[in-house]
């Protein structure tokens, strides 16, 4: 690049010549001797940046399925309401020719800014594919920290796009020290302000766990993959041969790797939803959960759920529909509704106020715990109480699940972590034993015992050590009349007097009147305040 | 590890959920008032068993609450949570959810009886009501049988003596009327003799099932088979009837009620035309057709052939009326028919009421110059079926949400399920029985307009799409009606409702003004300070609405609950309360009063509504959304036609091919029974067969993989 200690107009014609590719024409260094003033530069280099890499670039994305990286914030935020920063940053790389001008693109491979979603603000970073691939450079990665301090500054969620390539292989050790530096400011944010994360084309390597920092990761639906090495590493290390799809799809990550939260059909699909899960949250953990204006009447009776739980205790039901019945207008937002389903977790309202929904799923392996479900709860419990979120929690537990498998994967350390995440909680905590709560994972599910605040049963609730079977098998060993001892044993732990006689449930409902009461309870609970004692952080079992 | 519990025996504690008290549930509440008294002082029973299930045991109940007579439930285990054993003051389990276990299982409620001490039996209809077993058994025990005696029930029960009695008590009857069949070659043979078209069924059936036309020797054999299969299995009785099949007839029933003392009335008529595969649909009381000479007719031959069997009780005589109104017997129900409640609209009289009376020995307190035609009644069956399959396959679920419009004056719903109930394989697939009742037939037509409108069905697809065409069309609402209806309204089935160019704007327009709705009080935060003012108040909308693949450009203004929507220069004007927590929007578009329903609201734009009865599925973008959905890829839809599923829920009963078989173009690939209903499934072309997923015995679930061609 052309230097000199010139006045201005002369920097700007140097600039100019070699950004022809704005032109479409080359310049003759003496056509180019044209005076531009300052605001004409400033013009010129914003409608570049607004061009990201080029139109033949943004037709090749559209080719794909994708959206641009603005077209997604467009989506996103409310109507002129982003606020873009860094548009003038380049990329400082001077090796392998990169420091050519038509290899410069002013806000490089990111856009970055605040904005608004229905009036809230949040903080934003859409990576570009149609700049080197949404590389990650030194200049790319010091753009989004930059939000990301900002965000936590002033308290408000950063939801980053992600649609990249990797690291900047030009930059070398500068892309890698951008990554450590995200991957910081995302724990440092952890907990502070809620971090999701969307990815919307490919993102692999070492740039996959700045998504797995966040609280939470969705993807979309066959345009998108998240690997820490792709098909071809794959085949040439272990020999296996997988597709990218297989590898890192959406379908992996939501079903088999428990990695991505949900996925969604396509860009525009995700964006809305997106929109839609954003109200949910509140926008820092020193703000209050959001209320929101609700139609659905708090005292509403849900006739259907006193005849959901089926009469023979072995017999399923779905958890989801009493998850329905209650909040407000049906609407649930789940969190990995196909991973570990034995659990159902994820957002809804209760009078218009969001509260995390935890549940077991008596139609899936019985509603029992096992290692994945464990996780699944223990996160979403977390951020529940990181974030001022009333946790809900719909107990129907047969226990942990047995097996080699179980045991030799580690279920006593992920079992603890939902022991843990509960019985850490501060946000208030209502509990609701619909059936069966037997043995430790009655303690588990959010428990009178690790500081329920409200713990209701039904009539068809059974609180025991375990069901009625194996303990007559303990009690009664090698005795006759098994039969008799089993009813015996019905008769005195299958119904919810037991646990109600000691006071570990506070109150026997009707299962209609659920709603009412736990609206109620939210009101009373909104003011509670509870602290843990002093730490420098806790120490789950991880 | 906690084991599980296994006592399926074991009842749990669920008293505070098992006495409802009567008057919240939502069954059988009748809104006509019956003219009948209901008189402390005439003994009938102290207590009576219903043996049946759903509407009609909570219907009968209903009675013997006013009666102030027990009522004794019977159930089999799946129902011990139904509404009819809620309402009834004790309830006996009788068995296992096949109905042949449980609610056919004369042993079992025989034992019923006893344990409760009921002094009669109500059968209600279908199951033991038409079975001259039962009657016997009972009155060897001395219980009361609340329906004709055991001659009557044989008499009527045969197709072939009925016939011969109806002819005998001068009663018209059908031309061609022939014998029992033994196997498929003899009903070839009769069917030959008789000239075809014919009609097939069962002898001891009555209703729709396991009756089959048949226009061709092939038919008939093919008919024979399946009606004597589900003969078998509905009737314990294989016994078939052929006879001359009456071209575009209508299906008109006379209603008797008789006493033990030889005097009968006739109640008037019903109009039961319209009707899918033999089983009605929608009927109406009284008739448009009759002009009250033939009435007086056909009543006065439905007594003289209730007396000629020395009938007791409420009985049906089915007639079968031609264009000249010529009418021919068809046969006789010997019991409570479904569509009863039209008639009691029309009269005022309670019939359960009367058949108890009756069953005590009570004589008749009317008449036949005391029973009026006061009003118009009609009567929809809401069933949940698919009714885009065949005018309605059965379909299965658990009713999500269900609200019943009972809030509009003069309507009745006789119902036997509630919020939560499981719509289940075992058993019929009727969720209810809408009556509405009017001084005139429009009136009554019209309120059965708003009334589907404001039903609330979630959970199972449903038939009121079906229901809300039949009543406004054109051939319907003139009276020009035959039990050929359904085809021929309909000769490629039924699509749904067709929107006229007027009613596609206000549904775009209702969509427009929801989502425009929606996305407001999506903003607005309570008591929370960090939310920027957005000046969306006063904004225009732009917005994309997309119905049945037509894309339609939008703008949208809003003053309060007021939405102005310009749809290709003509302006919409909706207004409503808006309430997005409720299954119903009552709104005003154009200064017109429409229910819609809203089914489906996504965050990505979607809107499912019920609009007129049928559901439409909408997309509303932003201008900018909608812009760029043209770079969204396309999803491309799984490929249909070599994969044969199950169009509903039921079991499989034989499977006819193997891997590597080939098979033509309509040839039965399998046969599928749901709700005692055979359905043979063809193969849709000329293919190899890959692979068969189903077994004979099998349970199969809607949309489940049959076969596989190749």
């Amino acid at each position: 690049m052309w230097r000199g200690t010139l006045g201005p107009s002369e920097v700007v014609v140097g600039v100019l010549a070699q950004g022809r590719r704005w032109f479409g024409t080359v310049m003759s260094s003496d056509t180019a001797r044209v005076h531009l003033s300052v605001q004409e530069r400033i013009e010129k280099k914003r409608k570049a940046a607004l061009t990201g890499g080029g139109q033949l670039r943004i037709a090749a994305q559209h080719k794909r399925g994708k959206l641009t990286a603005r077209e997604r914030l467009e989506l996103l935020l409310d109507p002129d309401s982003f606020v873009e920063y860094d548009m003038f940053v380049e990329h400082r790389c001077s090796d392998f020719g990169m420091e050519a001008d038509h290899n410069k693109y002013p806000g490089d491979s990111v856009v970055t800014g605040q904005g608004r979603i229905n009036g809230r603000l949040v903080y934003v970073f859409s990576q570009d594919f149609t700049v080197f691939g949404g590389s990650l450079s030194g200049a790319h990665a010091q753009k989004v920290c930059k939000i990301m301090d900002q965000a936590m500054m002033v308290g408000a969620p950063v939801i980053g796009l992600n649609d990249s390539g990797g690291a900047r292989i030009q930059e070398g050790v500068e892309s890698l020290a951008g990554y450590a530096d995200i991957f910081l400011r995302n724990v440092m944010a952890s907990g502070v302000v809620p971090q999701i994360s969307l990815i919307m084309g490919p993102c692999a390597g070492g740039a996959v766990y700045s998504p797995a920092l966040t609280d939470f990761t969705f993807m979309v639906k066959d345009t998108s993959y998240l690997f820490i090495t792709g098909p071809d590493v794959v085949k040439s290390v272990t020999n296996e041969d997988v597709t990218q799809e297989e590898l890192g799809g959406a379908k992996t990550h939501t079903t088999v790797s428990g990695v991505a939260h949900r996925a969604f059909e396509n860009d525009i699909d995700a964006l809305l939803n997106l929109r839609d899960f954003f109200n949910f949250l509140p926008l820092s953990n020193k703000d209050p959960a959001p209320v929101t204006e609700c139609h659905d009447p708090r005292d509403r009776l849900v006739p259907g759920l006193d005849t959901i739980v089926p009469l023979e205790s072995t017999k399923a039901y779905d958890m989801l529909d009493i998850v329905h019945g209650i909040v407000d207008e049906r609407e649930f937002f789940e969190i990995m509704p196909n991973y570990a389903k034995n659990i159902v977790v994820g957002f809804a309202r209760m009078n218009g106020r969001t509260v995390g929904i935890v549940g077991n799923q008596p139609k899936v392996a019985s509603g029992c715990l096992d290692i994945n479900s464990s996780v699944k709860g223990a996160r979403f419990v977390r951020f529940c109480d990181a974030f001022n979120i009333p946790i809900i929690t719909f107990v129907d537990v047969p226990g942990f699940l047995p097996g080699t498998a179980q045991e030799y994967g580690g279920i006593i350390r992920h079992g603890a972590k939902l022991l843990y995440a509960f019985a850490e909680a501060t946000v208030p905590k209502i509990t609701v034993i619909t059936r069966k709560a037997y043995g430790g994972a009655y303690d588990v599910m959010s428990s009178k015992h690790l500081r329920g605040d409200v713990n209701y049963a039904w009539p068809s609730a059974e609180v025991a050590v375990m069901g009625a079977k194996g303990a007559v098998q303990i009690i009664f060993r090698g005795k006759e009349n098994q039969a008799e001892a089993e009813a015996e044993y019905v008769e005195k732990f299958a119904n919810p007097f037991p646990a109600a006689v000691r006071g570990f449930v506070d109150d026997i409902i009707q299962p209609s009147t659920t709603r009412k009461r736990i609206c109620r309870d939210l009101e009373v609970l909104a003011s509670k305040k509870q602290t843990n004692p002093w730490k420098k952080h806790a120490n789950i079992p991880l | 590890m906690a084991a599980y519990r296994n006592t399926p025996g074991f009842q749990r504690v669920l008293h505070a959920v098992k006495h409802v008290c009567f008057s919240k549930q939502r069954c059988g509440v009748i809104i006509c008032r019956y003219s009948t008294v209901y008189d402390p002082n005439e003994k009938t029973f102290d207590k009576i068993l219903i043996a049946n299930r759903g509407e009609i045991a909570c219907r009968v109940i209903k009675t013997c609450k006013k009666m102030g007579i027990k009522t004794v439930a019977v159930h089999s285990d799946v129902d011990s949570s139904a509404v009819h054993v809620k309402v009834a003051d004790e309830a006996v389990c009788v068995g296992p959810a096949p109905t042949s276990k449980s609610y056919l299982n004369m042993d079992a409620i025989m034992n019923a009886i006893k344990q409760t001490g009921a002094q009669a039996v109500h059968p209600g209809y279908g199951f033991l009501s038409e079975n001259k077993e039962f009657a016997k058994r009972l009155a060897a025990e001395g219980v009361t049988f609340i329906g004709p005696d055991t001659h009557a029930i044989q008499a009527m029960g045969d197709k072939i003596e009925s016939k011969l009695i109806a002819k005998a008590a001068k009663v018209n009857t059908i031309p061609g009327f022939d014998g029992v069949v033994k196997d498929a070659e003899e009903a070839v043979k009769i069917a030959g003799e008789i000239g075809y078209p014919v009609m097939i069924k069962a002898s001891a059936g009555g209703g729709g099932k396991g009756m089959r036309i048949a226009w061709n020797d092939e038919e008939t054999r093919e008919g024979f088979r399946f009606s004597s299969q589900e003969a078998l299995s509905s009737f314990g009785d294989d016994r078939l009837l052929i006879e001359k099949f009456i071209d575009n007839p209508r299906h008109i029933e006379i209603q008797v009620l008789a006493d033990k003392h030889g005097d009968a009335l006739w109640l008037n008529e019903r109009e039961c035309s319209i009707q899918r595969r033999n089983q009605k649909v929608v009927e109406e009381a009284p008739s448009t057709f009759l002009d009250p000479d033939t009435r007086r007719a056909m009543g006065e031959q439905a007594v003289s052939l209730a007396n000629a069997v020395k009938y007791s009780s409420a009985g049906t005589v089915e007639f079968l009326v031609d264009s000249k109104k010529n009418f021919y017997f068809l046969e006789m129900n010997t019991r409570l028919q479904v569509e009863h409640p039209i008639t009691e609209c029309i009269t005022g009289l309670d019939l359960v009421q009367q058949m108890i009376r009756i069953a005590k020995g009570y004589k008749l307190q009317h008449k036949q110059s005391d029973i009026p035609i006061n009003g118009w009644a009609v009567e929809s069956r809401v069933y949940a079926e698919d009714p885009y399959k065949s005018f309605g396959l059965p379909s299965i679920g658990r009713l999500s949400q269900y609200q019943e419009p009972l809030d509009l004056p003069n309507v009745r719903v006789d119902s036997g399920i509630q919020e939560g109930s499981d719509i289940s394989i075992y058993y019929d697939p009727m969720i209810s029985k809408l009556v509405t009742y009017g001084k005139t037939r429009e009136e009554a037509l019209k309120k059965m307009e708003d009334a589907l409108d404001n039903y609330v069905i979630r959970g199972v697809t449903h038939n009121i799409p079906l229901l809300r065409e039949i009543i406004v069309h054109p051939r319907f609402v003139s009276g020009d009606i035959s039990t050929k209806f359904l085809p021929e309204v309909y000769p490629d089935g039924f699509k749904g409702h067709m929107l006229t160019a007027g009613e596609r704007r206000e549904l775009l327009a209702t969509a427009a003004a929801l989502y425009v709705a929606a996305q407001l009080r999506s903003q607005k935060f309570l008591g929370d300070l960090r939310v920027s003012v957005v000046p969306a108040e006063s904004r225009q909308w732009e917005l994309c609405v997309e119905l049945d693949k037509g894309v339609h450009m939008l703008g949208v203004s809003r003053s309060g609950n007021n939405y102005t929507v310009e749809i290709d220069g003509e302006k919409v004007e909706v207004s409503g309360e808006w309430n997005l927590a409720s299954a119903l929007l009552p709104i005003t578009i154009n200064g017109k009063h429409r229910t819609l329903q809203c089914l489906l609201r996504t965050a990505a734009g979607e809107i499912s509504l019920q609009y007129l009865g049928t559901s439409f599925k909408l997309r509303v973008l932003s201008n900018l959304a909608a812009s760029l959905s043209k770079h969204m890829p396309e999803k491309v839809p799984e490929d249909t036609s070599s994969i044969l599923r199950s169009p509903m829920p039921g079991s499989v009963v034989a499977v006819s091919v193997k891997p590597g078989d080939n098979v033509a173009e309509g040839q039965e690939i399998c046969v599928i029974e749901a709700m005692k209903m055979q359905n043979s499934m063809t193969a849709a072309k000329t293919a190899k067969v890959k692979s068969v997923h189903c077994k004979a015995g099998d349970t199969v679930g809607e949309g489940d993989l049959l076969v596989e061609l190749e």
